[in-house]
């Protein structure tokens, strides 16, 4: 049972919207209505003559504000491309900040925020990554930069192939969508000098820095608060100009400031994901073995550079190899702004976009050679002898060094699992009699455990409560529980008793946060050294009290108590913690208090990988795809909490489902946004989702970790595309049909037109 | 817009005399006149579901309602379901079953699900299945929200039989 779930069932959680101070204003965003224009004027007269409007600020209020940076993956070059607080002389997506509206009550900021008039000169939009690149500005490219990652002799080996083997692949435009849209509270203590920003989520001690830097202060001056979190997903929690916004008009107007985004903001400001074409080919022996693989990748990454700067192009060209030895390899992935909203991550960012085509190349590498598709993977699949196995690639500042993995062993268990060849002989069965049914197969290797540090502080209080402090933030998967139950096993206490902290920074000098499968990796080895300090502390004193040598005691239920016999004297943790009070006659020297400290150190991240299989139903009419079965194998490593990783698992797929069948941002040909509602962009409900099989393994623990941990979040998203594809396939029964996500419904009736016409 | 009506909602038993626009939605009286946040705004056009309270005993979209309309009618709310720290059977389902995860979307579902058992209590599996996809859950992948309805409505069902 998870520690998270009780103030959430009862409606005691404190979610963004939830948290709310006296004399508060409220935020208004006034967007853009254009994807790409001159910004001639903005007139907000109207707005201020209402009463209880207290201010709409425009670019010019915070000139001296300077754009957000980058987190991760910077590269050079990029700086002019990223996004201000608000539109300045130009706008260049639907739902770019132009002016904000600050307001006695929300009902009134809105009204108030229809009445900013913006004259705005349009201007032709870029809808294209895929073309020849246009004009950011003067003097700047539509293409910032292209991500370049190579190993090998890869024309040699086109050269000699025996066959080469070509694919234009897409991926949609789709993105996390949390139920909870964004929002942040911003307030400013001015006895204390000290500014809070709560609503904050996923890295909230590098946003502190960075909204300190930005508004010039000193980072101890500014402290960030995580409440609940209503999910992640890789979009929340990175800083938006609206978290920046609140921050400044705290400081300036001396008042609380509350943000909450409706549900329109959400789909059109909130970073999107995934857009992606590329277009691959490998070389292949006469026996479908690869020789190399090059691919020419246009990323769609919308308006400007946001914080994850070149993060999902460098992870889509990197991990792209996936699971298979793959001797020569090089792919160019051409960063490309459009007149879109602004791109960032979204749950196994940049696999779920490589998977999808490294495995689409398989299945067309069998099409064309007349071999099965799972031969072609067997053939080609690294071996666990091989491992550790260094890619010659790099990505999020590591080297690619694939720790630990059978994947012909998983594969192996996923097949028997599903029964294959029974179930493939029952589809045929079913083809035989016109139903449109078929089953796919995908292989990924995901990553986890990014370092390259992480912090846990670890305390014990004189009535034995236990604290764990933790840089690390949640967003929803179940943190406390499983960093309790880690600390529980090293610490012996019971995890129910343990108390998580997360998500402070006034509480804790580091952290990381929660982004690529990072937590339980991190977090969880460094609680583990933390608790265990802990234990030896404790053990330490109480052998003094209890006049019994260390090595005879244990720690049992909170409980000092000798290990060798089943009764006798024992001393509670929190009789301990009052023994260790700074005025305390026993502390005889020590520090005081019973606490502990837990680094953890990683300079490389690790492999989990896995298998799905999709088993798919077209209906001829309606031209949709039903997926009537679904397995999910993945090796872990180490579980920890066996039913927070399903629910991890089927949590994604049904991400992965939406990308594949449903989720897409579309646009007309002026860049104005089609899918602002949740009527227009559709997430799978109870209905689309399938039985999803879960096959969790633990055969190859990480050696990078003592525990053998790798991160769960992402592997039940990664391969949806790549298997759900191959099935609908071979529903259709054309090979290499679906070179397009999501596969809807009016894709799906061309295809099968075409199929009809063959 | 300052004309202001006063109204009464009665939430969970707990009456609240408060004077509203004419235009303010329902959920946003409950969380924020009436300061009972546990019922969440996912997407105020009735879509998501996860504003869903109980309205005489009825599932509400309360996005999509007035508090004008609700004035003097009964109205409950997630915070109704537990009897002081004791989880009904529901919310022990939803915890037994890992039916949540961020948990931002879990009052509707308990509210439309409690909604729906106090009037069809003989409900099939099938049939609970098209209730339930009325709302949205973005983490979990519904099938532990499928498993808690269908454990409590089995409970419900025996506990009648018997």
């Amino acid at each position: 049972m998870r520690l998270e779930d009780r103030p959430l069932l009862t409606g005691r959680g404190r979610f963004a919207a939830d948290i709310s101070f006296p004399q508060q204003l409220h935020m208004r965003i006034v967007r853009s209505n254009f994807a790409h224009g001159k910004l001639r004027a903005i007139d907000a007269d109207a707005a201020l003559a209402l009463p209880g409007v207290q201010a709409v600020w425009t670019a010019a209020d915070v000139a001296d504000i300077p754009p957000i940076d980058f987190r991760l993956s910077r590269i050079e070059g990029l700086e002019p491309y990223r996004q201000r607080l608000f539109a300045d002389g130009f706008v260049r997506y639907v739902g770019e900040p132009v002016a904000a509206v600050f307001a006695d009550d929300p009902y009134l900021a809105e009204d108030a925020a229809e009445l900013v008039a913006l004259d705005i000169e349009e201007l032709p939009a870029i809808l294209q990554a895929d073309e020849a690149p246009g004009e950011f500005e003067p003097g700047r490219s539509t293409e910032p930069a292209i991500v370049r990652k190579s190993y090998g002799e890869v024309d040699a080996a086109f050269r000699s192939a025996h066959a080469i083997v070509e694919a234009t692949l897409s991926i949609g435009r789709h993105s996390g969508v949390p139920l909870e849209t964004r929002g942040a509270i911003a307030r400013y203590d001015a006895a204390r000098d000290v500014l809070e920003l709560h609503g904050a989520a996923k890295v909230p001690h590098w946003n502190r820095d960075q909204i300190a830097r930005m508004l010039g202060r000193g980072a101890s001056s500014v402290h960030l608060f995580e409440g609940h979190v209503g999910g992640g997903f890789g979009i929340r929690g990175e800083i938006y100009p609206e978290d920046v916004l609140v921050c400044v008009a705290a400081l300036r107007m001396q008042r609380p400031i509350k943000w909450i985004e409706d549900r329109r903001e959400h789909l059109i400001a909130a970073n999107h994901s995934r857009q992606q074409q590329h277009r691959v080919r490998a070389a292949v022996d006469r026996d479908g073995r690869i020789l190399a693989i090059e691919d020419e990748i246009f990323h769609d990454q919308g308006a400007y550079m946001r914080t994850h700067a070149v993060t999902v192009p460098d992870l889509a060209a990197a991990m792209l190899p996936g699971p298979y030895r793959i001797p020569a390899y090089r792919a160019n992935a051409h960063v490309r702004l459009t007149n879109k909203t602004p791109c960032g991550t979204y749950r196994a960012p940049g696999r779920f976009e490589s998977t999808f085509v490294r495995e689409r190349l398989v299945d067309a590498i069998a099409a064309r050679l007349d071999l099965e598709p799972v031969e072609v993977r067997r053939r080609n699949l690294i071996a666990s002898h091989e491992m550790p196995y260094a890619r010659q690639l790099d990505t999020l500042g590591t080297e690619i060094v694939l720790d630990s993995g059978d994947y012909a062993g998983l594969l192996d268990k996923a097949l028997a699992a599903v029964e294959w060849e029974k179930l493939r002989k029952t589809l045929a069965a079913r083809k035989a009699t016109g139903e449109l049914v078929g089953a796919g197969v995908a292989l990924f290797v995901e990553k986890s455990g990014l370092g390259p540090f992480d912090q846990v502080k670890i305390a014990v209080d004189t009535d034995g409560n236990v604290e764990v402090v933790s840089g690390s933030a949640s967003v929803g998967q179940g943190i406390e529980t499983v960093i309790a139950q880690i600390c529980a096993d090293a610490l012996g206490v019971d995890y129910r008793k343990i108390r998580v902290t997360h998500g402070r920074t006034d509480r804790i000098e580091y952290g990381l946060g929660a982004f690529a499968s990072r937590v339980t990796v991190m977090t969880g080895e460094a609680t583990r050294i933390a608790a265990s300090a802990l234990k030896a502390k404790a053990i330490e004193v109480a052998s003094e009290l209890l006049q019994t040598p260390a090595e005879l005691l244990d720690v049992i239920d909170g409980e000092v108590v000798r290990s060798d016999a089943a009764a006798g004297p024992s001393v509670s943790l929190g009789a301990i913690a009052r023994a260790l009070l700074p005025g305390s006659p026993l502390r005889h020297g020590r520090p005081p208090g019973l606490s502990a400290e837990g680094w953890f150190h990683s300079n490389h991240m690790n492999y989990p990988y896995g298998v799905h299989i999709a088993v798919t139903r077209i209906d001829k009419d309606t031209g949709a795809v039903a997926i009537e079965r679904y397995l999910v194998a993945y090796d872990v490593g180490k579980a920890v909490n066996p039913m927070l990783i399903e629910g991890q698992i089927v949590g994604g797929c049904a991400q992965g489902i939406g990308g594949t069948l449903l989720e897409e941002f579309l646009y007309d040909e002026r860049g104005e946004p089609l899918s602002v509602t949740f009527a227009d962009y559709l997430m799978p409900t109870v209905r689309e989702m399938p039985p999803v099989d879960v096959l969790i393994c633990e055969d190859a623990p990480s050696p990078l970790n003592p525990m053998g941990l790798k991160g769960a979040g992402e592997g039940g998203a990664n391969a949806v595309g790549a298997a759900v594809a191959a099935a609908v396939d071979d529903a259709l029964g054309v090979k290499g049909a679906v070179t397009e996500l999501p596969i809807t419904p009016q894709r799906l009736k061309r295809l099968l037109r075409s199929a009809h016409e063959l | 817009m300052s004309e202001r009506d006063e109204i009464t909602l009665t939430i969970n038993g707990k009456r609240h005399a408060i004077r509203v626009e004419p235009r303010r939605t329902l959920v946003d009286a409950i969380r924020e006149d009436c300061g009972q946040t546990g019922t969440h705004i996912g997407c105020e056009h009735g879509v998501c579901g996860a504003c869903t309270v109980l309205v005489d005993g009825a599932p509400v979209r309360s996005c999509l309602m007035f508090a004008v309309q609700a004035h003097g009618k009964e109205i409950r709310t997630v915070e109704g379901l537990a009897k002081g720290d004791e989880l009904n059977a529901l919310q022990r389902a939803f915890m037994e079953n890992h039916g949540l995860q961020c948990g931002f979307c879990t009052p509707g579902f308990l509210m439309l699900i409690t909604g729906v058992l106090e009037r069809e209590p003989d409900i099939t599996d099938e049939e609970l299945i098209d209730v339930l996809s009325s709302n949205l859950c973005r983490c979990t992948g519904y099938q532990n929200i499928v498993k808690a309805a269908r454990a409590v409505a089995g409970e419900m069902r025996q506990r009648r039989t018997a």
